[in-house]
């Protein structure tokens, strides 16, 4: 990113509740203008770490700094920050006008300048302008995340916090408001950091990720980086089913899985004096054929089918291997018909797995 | 299974539906009835029988009689708006006095959670399981001349406090002790209706926390506010045993001159009449207040 100081910095930031760290030493340096994800399972320590830093809560111990200035001590509503809300946080005696001005009103910024401030801001939320007067109560649920994003683009922040605002709206929706979201962000130019524990939606909108696990980041990238290039067996597995082994390095080099009592080839570049772990292949690197002269070749798995799933484009074959079951997706396209008892030979090449020390 | 078993378990859905009543008449309104019923003999019929009453010549002990307006001029006449002076000021000090007090309690109890907020909250019901009368002469006992607080300063300090009792403000320190319950709770229901992640937003947009208060936590705990307001405004204005036991006549209230006129006077028309004022009086603060409320809203039903 072309700005010299990050326009949000964290430096080890430790929140403690008791005994329990929730956010336990973070540092993070977010540029300006990116849109940044945190996103980890429940639990993780995201909304901690998000109310920290719009000024909810302050830090047990570590520093925010906003353009290279300490931000610990200055409350939420002395922040250039603003945050839409998982709840979204309507004012629900308001009108949606109402809503949208609030910001403007606590500024004292004239009746006149507010509403035009407001009229722009419905229009980039793409709400029609005779919303105006309507009662919050009365929107819909797709129509009180506008409501809500129009109200904290009105406050014009800095930085706009998202704490997983999208949770509970359908689907197909969802989808829509990502990359209507993505678009606004493009368009206004300014700083997003989101929170959700959808990896998926995440990918779909960041610019980087920070995946977070127990309160501390386990991995920050590029999505690109994150899916390809993962850092630990959490990153890997969080990111959506994948086929994980228990293994041992034997003295010839290969990877032995005493549950399948079988060996294969690892991937190169092992991670330095590794003596066991974790092998993982994700579904889609892993070929299922009939016998093993038509294996693809690289290392090899007899089994038994025994489920198989229509995902859309893609299906996915159980199989069983001895005591575990492996997870397989081709592309439907590409399926022959097979019957759940058949006896298959599963493959894959050493470089699609990845292996973690435990 | 037999043949005509079947059929009957067949027939089974159709089930005829209840009736007990030639007219066509819903289920809700059957389960209804009895309190119908009760409320029309044990309110709506005495209601009525005062009204009437009312309009009845002084001091007839039966109805049919050519009806007057004579009680209503007396009571203009015989100087009984004072007592209902006393009685509109002692319930609205009332109120203001207890809207002061319980609205921070309400606040701190919401934010007291589990175990110690259950504690708190039986403290606070703990007093009504006690007849009311003997509450306050127990605050007589506390607070009279010889009573519990003299002595027990003079004792200690050497000096004296003298009667505390008999004086307009021992009669508002008993409404106020009386009826607190009556507005804690209903402005706590209130207060349930204010999101934390509202008041939030609007502190994070850079409201201040009086901004906060007066935009956001006021007008959305307004209905639970207004219902306790309401609830003790009407009871403090039908006051009696705190005028009676903490004033001992320094001032007398509506209610006494009610039940006076029932008892001593034998003047039951005139009873009758300073109750229907008092009812139009409670009814319209009631009548006011309520256009401002939405129950439904209050009780979570949109």
């Amino acid at each position: 990113m072309a700005s010299a100081t990050p326009i949000l910095q964290l430096r080890n930031i430790v929140k403690s509740f008791g005994s329990l760290n929730a956010v336990d030493g973070v540092s993070l340096d977010i540029d300006e203008g990116e849109l940044f994800t945190i996103v980890g399972p429940s639990g993780s320590g995201k909304t901690t770490l998000i109310r920290l830093l719009v000024g909810m809560d302050s830090p047990t111990s570590g520093d925010i700094l906003l353009r290279g200035k300490r931000i610990n001590d200055v409350p939420a509503n002395k922040r250039p920050t603003c945050m839409v809300f998982q709840s979204l946080a309507l004012f629900p005696h308001m009108s949606v006008g109402e809503n949208v001005e609030y910001s403007a009103k606590c500024k004292g910024i004239p009746k006149k300048e507010r509403q035009q401030r407001a009229a722009e801001c419905l229009k980039l939320a793409h709400l029609p302008q005779s919303y105006y007067d309507k009662a919050v109560t009365q929107c819909s649920g797709g129509e009180r995340q506008r409501v809500a994003l129009a109200r904290a683009l009105a406050f014009n922040p800095e930085i706009l916090f998202f704490d997983e605002p999208l949770s509970a709206i359908d689907y197909r929706l969802r989808k829509t408001l990502e990359k209507e979201l993505k678009d606004i962000q493009r368009e206004t130019g300014k700083t997003f950091v989101y929170i959700t524990h959808s990896l998926e939606e995440a990918m779909v909108m960041s610019d980087r990720i920070g995946v977070m696990r127990e309160g501390k980041l386990a991995q920050v990238g590029s999505p690109a980086t994150i899916y390809t290039e993962p850092e630990n067996r959490f990153v890997t597995e969080f990111m959506g089913e994948v086929n994980s082994l228990p293994v041992q390095l034997a003295d010839d080099g290969r990877l032995h899985c005493e549950a399948l009592d079988a060996s294969f080839e690892p991937p190169a570049g092992m991670p330095p004096g590794f003596s066991h772990g974790v092998l993982i292949v994700r579904p889609e690197n892993v070929a299922i054929s009939d016998d093993a002269a038509s294996a693809a070749g690289g290392n090899l798995i007899r089994g038994e089918l025994f489920n198989e799933y229509l995902l859309g484009s893609r299906i996915q074959y159980q199989v069983r291997s001895g005591a575990m079951v492996f997870l397989i997706e081709e592309l439907r396209a590409d399926a022959v018909a097979r019957i759940p008892g058949a006896k298959v030979t599963l493959s894959w090449q050493p470089g699609d797995s990845m292996v973690f020390p435990e | 299974m037999t043949d005509a078993a079947i059929e009957t378990l067949a027939e089974e859905p159709e089930r005829p539906r209840l009736r007990l009543l030639p007219l066509k008449v819903s289920e809700g309104f059957v389960a209804a009835l009895p309190i119908i019923i009760l409320l029309f003999i044990g309110f709506i019929g005495p209601m009525a029988l005062v009204l009437i009453y009312s309009f009845m010549p002084r001091g007839s002990f039966s109805i049919p009689a050519s009806p007057s307006l004579e009680n209503y001029v007396d009571i203009v006449e015989q100087d009984f708006y004072i007592s209902f002076a006393w009685s509109l000021f002692l319930a609205f000090i009332s109120v203001v006095i207890l809207l002061v007090v319980c609205y921070p309690l309400a606040v701190a109890l919401r934010r007291i959670k589990g175990r110690r907020a259950h504690l708190l909250t039986l403290l606070i019901v703990a007093p009504l399981f006690v007849a009311e009368n003997i509450r306050l002469q127990g605050w007589v006992l506390f607070f009279d001349k010889g009573g519990f607080l003299d002595g027990a300063l003079k004792v200690v300090t050497g000096l004296e406090t003298g009667s505390l009792v008999n004086n307009v403000p021992a009669i508002v320190f008993g409404i106020c002790y009386i009826y607190l319950p009556f507005m804690l709770f209903p402005i706590l229901l209130g207060l349930g209706n204010v999101p934390r992640e509202a008041r939030e937003a609007a502190y994070d947009l850079g409201g201040s926390r009086w901004r906060v208060f007066r935009d956001i936590e006021l007008p959305l705990a307004m209905p639970g506010i207004l219902i306790g307001s309401l609830l003790c405004f009407v009871i403090s204005l039908g006051a009696f045993n705190e005028a009676k036991f903490l004033g001992k006549g320094v001032i007398v209230t509506v209610a006494q001159d009610i039940e006076s006129a029932f008892t001593f006077g034998q003047n039951w028309p005139r009873g009758s009449a300073l109750s229907v004022l008092m009812i139009v009086l409670a009814g319209s603060a009631v009548w006011l207040a309520m256009r401002r409320v939405n129950l439904d809203r209050m009780l979570g039903r949109r």
